[in-house]
C-alpha cells in the first residue's frame, strides 16, 4: 500500500473493527428477545439483594502497583532505542546503560524494601 | 516457493484488479488502495473470528482429552459445529444492562478490549510479502496498542455497578500492568540481537531462531504472556470460586461473546508475537511462510492450553511476587548479560 500511509491503514482497521462489532450488536438486537423486568436488572450478587453501592473503597496497594508500573514503563521506553543502536555505539553506551539499569534496579529494590510490592 | 500456496499473490492480484477498476472508473489509485485496505481488514476480521472459533474448539477438545473425557461430541462430527451453535446461542440471548451500570461505558468496554487486540494483530508479518501493516516501530506499536485493553477491562469492571466486576477489573488491571514489564523487557533481548524494531526485519534476522540465543527471555515471555491474557494459572481476575466471572460478570449475550472473542484474539496475538520474535516467524523449510507462522503460533497456543489444564491457580500475592521479584529482575539481568556478550564479541 504505497499510496496509503501505515497509520491511515491502522485507522481503517480501527473503523472496520468497530463497525463489525456494532453490526453484530445490531443483528443481535434484531433477533434477541427483550423483556426487562426490575428483578432482571438487579446486579448479580449470587442471588442476594445487593447491599450498598457497588463502587466500594478498596486497598491502596493497587495504586502503588500502578505507580511502580508507570515508572518502569517509562524507563523501558528509553531502553528500546538504545537496544536498537547500542552495538554501533560500542562500550561507552553499554556502560552508560548498565548504570541506568542499575539505578532502575535500585528503584525496584527501594520499592521492594518499602513494601510497595507486597500484596495485602 | 510454490505458486499456488503463496497467499501474497492473491493480495497482489486483487490489488491489480482494483487498480484496473480505478482506471476504468477514472478515479485515482488512492481510492483503489483504500478500498483494497478495507477489504484486507474485513478479511483479517474474518480471520480473527475463525481463529477464535478454532481455538475455542481446540481448547475444549484438548481439555477433554487431558482429563480423559471426549469434550464436545454432539453437534456435528466430533462436535466441530459446537462453537457455531454456541455463537448462535449467544447472539439470540437476551442481554440487559443492569440498572446500576454506567450505560455509555458499559456499552463501550467490549469495543475497546476487542479493537486493541485486533489492531495488534494487523501489524504481525504472516509471510515474506504478507504484512498487513508494515511499521518500522512494529514492536513498540504492538506493545502500545495492546495496552488500551487494560483500560477496556477497567471500564467494564467499573461501569457494571457490581462489586465482583469492580474487584475483578482492578485485579485484572493490576496483574496485566505488572506482567507487562517483564513481557516488554524479555522482547528487548531479541531487539538487541536484530538491531531493529521492525517485526519484518526481526524475522529476517533469525537465521537461527532467537530462542536459541535467548532461552531465558523466551521463558519470561511465555509466563508473562499467559498472565497478560488472564489465563490459568494466573486467572485470579476471573477466579470463579471467589469472583464469579471477574470483570464481565454483568455482561451477557453478544457483549459477553465479544469479551470472549477479545480474550482469544489477545491470546493469539501474544502467541504470534512470541512466534515472530523468538521462533523465527514465517521462516522455515518446505512449507510456505504463512503455514510456518500458523504452526509456530499454534505450538505456543497449545502450551497455553496445556498450562491451563495442568497447574493450579496461584494466590494473588504469589502472582505479584512472581512478576516483580522474580521475572522483572531476571529480565534485567538477561538484558545485561546479552549486552555484555554482544559488546565483547
Amino acid at each position: 500500500m504505497e499510496q496509503i500511509g501505515s497509520y491511515t491503514t491502522i485507522f481503517i482497521a480501527l473503523g472496520v473493527g468497530v463497525f463489525c462489532l456494532a453490526a453484530g450488536i445490531f443483528v443481535s438486537w434484531l433477533v434477541r428477545p427483550m423483556n426487562p423486568t426490575p428483578l432482571k436488572m438487579e446486579p448479580y450478587e449470587c442471588g442476594e439483594p445487593a447491599i450498598g453501592p457497588a463502587r466500594v473503597k478498596f486497598r491502596t496497594s493497587f495504586y502503588l502497583f500502578a505507580l511502580v508500573f508507570v515508572i518502569f514503563d517509562v524507563e523501558v521506553v528509553f531502553l528500546f532505542p538504545w537496544a536498537v543502536v547500542f552495538q554501533d555505539l560500542g562500550l561507552f553506551a553499554f556502560i552508560e546503560m548498565v548504570i541506568f539499569i542499575f539505578i532502575l534496579l535500585l528503584g525496584l529494590a527501594y520499592a521492594w524494601r518499602k513494601g510497595a510490592l507486597r500484596w495485602r | 516457493m510454490n505458486y499456488i500456496y503463496d497467499l501474497s499473490r492473491i493480495v497482489q492480484w486483487t490489488r491489480a484488479q482494483l487498480h484496473w477498476l480505478a482506471d476504468w472508473a477514472g478515479t485515482s489509485v488512492f481510492w483503489a488502495d483504500g478500498l483494497g485496505t478495507l477489504i484486507v481488514m474485513f478479511v483479517l476480521f474474518a480471520f480473527c473470528a475463525s481463529v477464535v472459533m478454532v481455538l475455542v474448539y481446540a481448547e475444549r477438545k484438548i481439555a477433554g482429552h487431558m482429563q480423559a473425557r471426549l469434550g464436545p461430541m454432539r453437534v456435528g462430527w466430533h462436535g466441530v459445529l459446537q462453537v457455531i451453535a454456541d455463537t448462535i446461542k449467544l447472539i439470540l440471548k437476551e442481554t440487559e444492562i443492569p440498572n446500576r451500570a454506567d450505560r455509555p461505558l458499559y456499552r463501550a468496554a467490549p469495543y475497546v478490549v476487542f479493537v486493541s487486540g485486533f489492531l495488534a494483530l494487523i501489524a504481525l508479518p504472516m509471510d515474506k510479502n504478507l504484512v498487513p501493516v508494515q511499521l518500522n516501530v512494529g514492536l513498540i506499536y504492538m506493545i502500545a496498542i495492546g495496552t488500551p485493553g487494560v483500560i477496556g477491562i477497567l471500564m467494564a469492571g467499573w461501569s457494571s455497578g457490581n462489586k465482583y466486576s469492580l474487584l475483578g477489573g482492578m485485579r485484572s488491571a493490576a496483574q496485566m500492568i505488572s506482567y507487562e514489564i517483564p513481557l516488554v523487557l524479555s522482547l528487548l533481548g531479541a531487539v538487541m540481537l536484530a538491531k531493529s524494531l521492525d517485526l519484518h526485519t526481526l524475522v529476517e534476522a533469525q537465521k537461527i531462531p532467537f530462542v536459541v540465543y535467548q532461552p531465558v527471555a523466551f521463558f519470561i515471555f511465555l509466563i508473562s504472556a499467559v498472565a497478560e491474557t488472564n489465563r490459568n494459572p494466573f486467572d485470579i481476575p476471573e477466579a470463579e470460586s471467589e469472583l464469579t466471572a471477574g470483570f464481565h460478570t454483568e455482561y451477557g449475550g453478544i457483549r459477553f461473546a465479544y469479551f470472549f472473542l477479545a480474550e482469544y484474539v489477545n491470546m493469539f496475538v501474544l502467541s504470534a508475537l512470541g512466534a515472530t520474535v523468538f521462533l523465527g516467524g514465517w521462516q522455515g523449510p518446505f512449507l510456505p511462510g504463512w503455514c510456518w507462522y500458523l504452526i509456530k503460533t499454534g505450538a505456543i497456543l497449545f502450551v497455553f492450553i496445556w498450562f491451563r489444564w495442568t497447574y493450579p491457580r496461584l494466590r494473588a500475592d504469589q502472582l505479584m511476587d512472581l512478576s516483580w521479584k522474580v521475572l522483572t529482575p531476571l529480565a534485567f539481568i538477561n538484558i545485561l548479560v546479552t549486552g555484555l556478550i554482544l559488546v565483547l564479541m
